[in-house]
């Protein structure tokens, strides 16, 4: 099996199924803060599959976009985190 | 936000995001990249900062008030545009130096433009953001 049907059988259909689960808990998840995470690991997974077209395509520059969405991935969980907590102090 | 770890991680990490949106906005003109994510980079990490130490200490920080970045970048960009008026070339014509520069790579009338963007976006997130952490 080469690097290019790996990534193509079986990377792309896990990382497919667990943004399905993922989606499942973003919408059903209790408390706000469940949604919060679930968004927060929506965006992980969307930077592995970044990552992995960026091998097949052999396109680096790719990276770079990944890596920007991670940083704005962790602005906004940050962002909730501190909302959450300033209306619960009120 | 009393968070250690968080507190202690935003002090490296705005250096190090500056530094990574101005190498993003150079790059821009071949490559993915230019004024407008190097700018918001740039925002996000202000905004960071803020959430770490508080708004009063970010905005020591920026020294001036982040709604006078718009204008001024917005003069740069159009005054880079007006350029090529006086050599009788289209309005908005890229016009390059010779030589490369060193570190920078070729200098244009198209980076100007591109620095006036990245300052009304700082200009613009930071408003934006600073008064809704302010309404809160």
């Amino acid at each position: 099996m080469s690097l290019q049907e790996y990534f193509n059988l079986i990377i792309v259909p896990i990382l497919g199924i667990s943004v399905i689960l993922v989606f499942i808990r973003f919408i059903k998840g209790p408390s706000l803060a469940d949604r919060v995470i679930a968004l927060d690991m929506l965006i992980l997974i969307s930077i592995c599959i970044i990552a992995v077209y960026s091998i097949v395509y052999h396109q680096s520059t790719f990276l770079d976009i990944a890596m920007l969405f991670a940083l704005i991935a962790f602005l906004s969980t940050t962002a909730y985190a501190f909302y959450l907590e300033k209306r619960e102090r009120k | 936000m009393k968070s250690l770890i968080f507190r202690t991680a935003s002090t490296y990490l705005l250096p190090l995001m500056l530094l990574f949106s101005i190498f993003i906005l150079l790059r821009g003109h071949y490559l993915p990249g230019g004024g407008f994510v190097g700018g918001l980079m740039a925002a996000i990490a202000f905004l960071i900062h803020s959430f770490a130490f508080g708004l009063k200490e970010t905005k020591e920080i920026i020294k001036i008030n982040p709604g006078y970045l718009m204008p001024i970048g917005l003069v740069l960009a159009v005054g880079s545009g007006m350029v090529p008026l006086f050599v009788n070339d289209p309005f908005l014509t890229g016009l390059w130096f010779e030589e490369p520069f060193r570190f920078i790579g070729m200098v244009g009338s198209a980076l100007f433009f591109d620095i006036g963007v990245y300052l009304v976006v700082i200009g613009a997130t930071l408003t934006i953001m600073f008064s809704i952490t302010e309404s809160v």
